[in-house]
C-alpha cells in the first residue's frame, strides 16, 4: 500500500483546558478527497489547522506523506523542527481559508508570485507564465492586475486557490472556503474544486456543502465534540447515517 | 409592459434650497479674522522691515538647515529604532519585550527637555567615554565633551525620545493588521521575518504613516528645543540675533514664516506618500489638496464626493481561529 498522503492517529489538540480534539483518526491516500463536515465547535478546522502545523497538536501523531508534522523522531525522541523546515514542509501543502486571506495590497498576479518567487526562488519569469495560467484556469484571466478589494468575495477566494496551486503542493487544504461567500458565488469555488479533485489533487476539505461531499468526496468524516463519529463513503453516510448524531446533524443541514 | 421597460422619467430639476445663514455665518467669521490679522499687522510695536530685513539672512538660512538635518536624522533615528522597539515588544520571548517596555516607559516618562538637558551635561557624570573588548589591550578612549557634541546631543535627545513615540505608533500598525494575513503568509511557507517584511508591514503603513507625519512636523517644532544644548538651528540662531539688536517679537515672526513653510511642505508631502499606500484598499483614492482647493471654489453646493479611508478591520472573524 502506498504511503498515506496525510495520516493521523489518536490526534490530541487542547487550548488552555478546553479538549479540542480528543483522539482523532484518519488517513487520506494520494489521489483522495477526504471531505470533513460537523457542527461548528466540533474541531474541525483545528484539525485542519495541524495538518500544516498552524496549531501544534498535544498528543498522538500527525504525519504528511510520511513525515511527522512539526516533529522530528530519532530513536524514542522527538525533536521539535527549526522553523526553516516547518516553512519549507508548510510550502508543499496548500491552503484555502474561510475568509480567502489575500494580500490587499498586492495584485492579484502578485498574490500569486510572491511565494513561488520569494520562498521556492524560482524565476519570476517562470512564475508569471504560470500564474498567468492559474488565473485562465479558475476564470480570471482578465483580473491579473486588480487588487483584491476590487473582487467579488467567489473571485478572490478563486484567486486564494490559485495562489496555493501555484506552490505546486501535493495536498490542499480547504477550511470552509464557501462559507463567507453569497449563495450565488459559491457554485464557481466549487467547481473550481471538482476541476482540482479531477486533476488527482489530494484534497481535504471542511464543508457545510453536502452536495459537493457526495459528489466530489472519495470519503467523509463527521465529527463532533473533537473525535470522529462516523466515516464512509459520502454517499451511504449521507443517504443513511448510522449514528443518532450524524442524523441530527444532517437533517438540518440537508 | 414589465416594470424593467418602462423609460426613464425625467430628471428632478428643483429650485435649490437657500441658505441665508451660511452667507452670514460666513460673513461674520471672515469679518472677525481681518479685525484679528490687521490688529496685529499693524501693532505699534512690530516693525515689518525687520522681519523683511531678517526673513533672509543668512544666519537664519543657516540655521534652517540644521533645524532640518536634526529633524531627519532625529525622525530616521526614532523610525528605525521605533520599529526595533515595537518588534521586541511583540517578541514571544518576555526578556526582549519587557526590555522594550522598560525603554518606553523611561523616555515616554521624561520631559524631552529634560533628556536634552541629560545629553548637554552627559560629561558632568561620565568625564571620559570607552568603546573595548573586555579582557583586551583594545580599547578607544576620549572625554566626553569631544565625542558629545552639542549637535549629538541634541539627535540624542530628540531621536531617542521620538523612538518610544514611534514604536508605539509602529505596533498599533501591527497589531492592526488582522492575523488572517500572517496565516495565510506561513501556510505558503513564509518565515517569520519575511511575513513581518512583506505581509504586516505594508500593510501596518497605511495606519503607521499619518501619525508619523504628525511626528515629524511635531519634530520640526520640537527640535527648537534643542537650543538649550547651544546647536544653531532655528530658533537658536534668531534668540541669538534678537539678543543682539532687541528686535525680539520681529525675529519671533521670521522664525513663525519659516517653521509655517515648512510644516505645511511636510503636511503636502504626506497626504501624496498616503495616497501611496492606500492602493488597493480604499476603492476611491481621496481627493488631492488641490482637487479639493478646485472642488471648494466652483462645486461648493455638491454633497463631498469620497469620504475618508475605511479604517482597517481588527481581527475580524477571530471566533473561526479558535475552534
Amino acid at each position: 500500500m502506498a504511503t498515506p498522503m496525510v495520516l493521523a492517529e489518536a490526534v490530541h489538540k487542547c487550548y488552555g483546558r478546553l479538549e479540542v480534539l480528543r483522539g482523532i483518526d484518519l488517513s487520506v491516500a494520494p489521489r483522495e478527497v477526504l471531505c470533513i463536515v460537523g457542527p461548528s465547535g466540533s474541531g474541525k478546522s483545528t484539525f485542519l489547522r495541524c495538518i500544516n502545523h498552524l496549531e501544534k497538536i498535544d498528543a498522538g501523531r500527525l504525519s504528511v506523506d510520511g513525515e511527522l508534522v512539526g516533529y522530528r523522531q530519532r530513536g524514542d525522541k522527538i525533536y521539535e523542527l527549526p522553523d526553516r523546515e516547518v516553512c519549507r514542509k508548510r510550502s508543499e501543502i496548500g491552503m484555502v481559508f474561510q475568509r480567502f486571506n489575500l494580500f490587499p495590497h498586492m495584485t492579484a498576479l502578485e498574490n500569486i508570485m510572491e511565494a513561488p518567487v520569494r520562498v521556492k526562488g524560482e524565476p519570476q519569469k517562470v512564475v508569471e507564465e504560470r500564474g498567468r495560467s492559474l488565473l485562465a484556469r479558475v476564470g480570471l484571466a482578465d483580473k491579473v492586475d486588480v487588487y483584491p478589494n476590487h473582487l467579488s468575495g467567489g473571485q478572490q477566494q478563486r484567486v486564494a486557490i490559485a495562489r496555493a496551486l501555484a506552490m505546486q503542493p501535493k495536498l490542499m487544504l480547504f477550511d470552509e472556503p464557501t462559507s463567507a461567500l453569497d449563495p450565488e458565488l459559491v457554485g464557481d469555488v466549487l467547481d473550481v474544486m471538482r476541476g482540482l479533485a479531477q486533476d488527482g489533487m489530494t484534497m481535504v476539505v471542511v464543508t457545510h456543502e453536502m452536495g459537493f461531499a457526495r459528489e466530489v468526496g472519495d470519503s467523509l468524516v463527521f465529527m463532533d465534540g473533537g473525535v470522529i463519529v462516523e466515516s464512509g463513503n459520502p454517499r451511504e453516510v449521507l443517504a443513511n447515517p448510522q449514528h443518532e448524531r450524524t442524523r441530527a446533524f444532517l437533517s438540518k443541514v440537508l | 409592459m414589465a416594470a424593467g421597460e418602462r423609460s426613464r422619467p425625467e430628471a428632478i430639476k428643483a429650485i435649490p434650497l437657500r441658505h441665508p445663514w451660511r452667507w452670514v455665518s460666513a460673513i461674520v467669521v471672515l469679518a472677525l479674522a481681518a479685525a484679528a490679522l490687521y490688529t496685529f499687522a499693524t501693532a505699534p510695536g512690530l516693525d515689518w522691515r525687520v522681519v523683511g530685513q531678517y526673513l533672509f539672512f543668512p544666519q537664519i538660512l543657516r540655521g534652517i538647515v540644521v533645524t532640518l538635518e536634526l529633524t531627519v536624522i532625529a525622525m530616521v533615528i526614532g523610525v528605525v529604532l521605533g520599529v526595533l522597539l515595537a518588534v521586541m515588544r511583540l517578541s514571544a520571548n518576555p526578556v526582549v519585550s519587557t526590555v522594550s517596555w522598560f525603554y518606553i516607559w523611561f523616555f515616554r516618562g521624561t520631559p524631552v527637555l529634560v533628556q536634552l538637558f541629560f545629553w548637554y551635561n552627559l560629561a558632568l557624570i561620565l568625564p571620559h567615554l570607552s568603546v573595548g573588548i573586555p579582557f583586551t589591550h583594545i580599547e578607544w578612549v576620549g572625554t566626553t565633551n569631544q565625542i558629545v557634541s552639542p549637535f549629538l546631543a541634541a539627535i540624542l535627545g530628540l531621536g531617542l525620545n521620538e523612538a518610544a513615540y514611534m514604536s508605539e505608533v509602529v505596533r498599533a500598525g501591527i497589531i492592526s493588521v488582522d492575523q488572517g494575513q500572517t496565516e495565510a503568509a506561513q501556510a505558503l511557507g513564509m518565515a517569520r521575518v519575511r511575513v513581518m517584511r512583506r505581509i504586516v508591514l505594508p500593510q501596518a503603513m497605511r495606519v503607521i504613516l499619518p501619525p508619523t507625519g504628525n511626528e515629524t512636523i511635531s519634530m520640526l517644532k520640537t527640535s527648537s528645543l534643542a537650543y538649550i544644548t547651544t546647536v544653531a538651528e532655528l530658533f537658536y540662531v534668531q534668540t541669538e540675533i534678537s539678543n543682539a539688536n532687541f528686535s525680539v517679537v520681529e525675529l519671533l515672526v521670521v522664525a513663525s514664516i519659516w517653521y509655517l513653510l515648512m510644516t505645511s511642505i511636510l503636511t503636502f508631502g504626506q497626504y501624496y506618500l498616503e495616497r501611496y499606500f492606500a492602493r488597493g484598499s480604499a476603492r476611491l483614492l481621496p481627493l488631492t489638496p488641490l482637487q479639493r482647493f478646485r472642488r471648494m471654489l466652483f462645486h461648493f453646493h455638491d454633497p463631498p464626493p469620497v469620504g475618508p479611508f475605511e479604517p482597517p478591520p481588527i481581527y475580524p472573524h477571530h471566533e473561526d481561529r479558535i475552534i
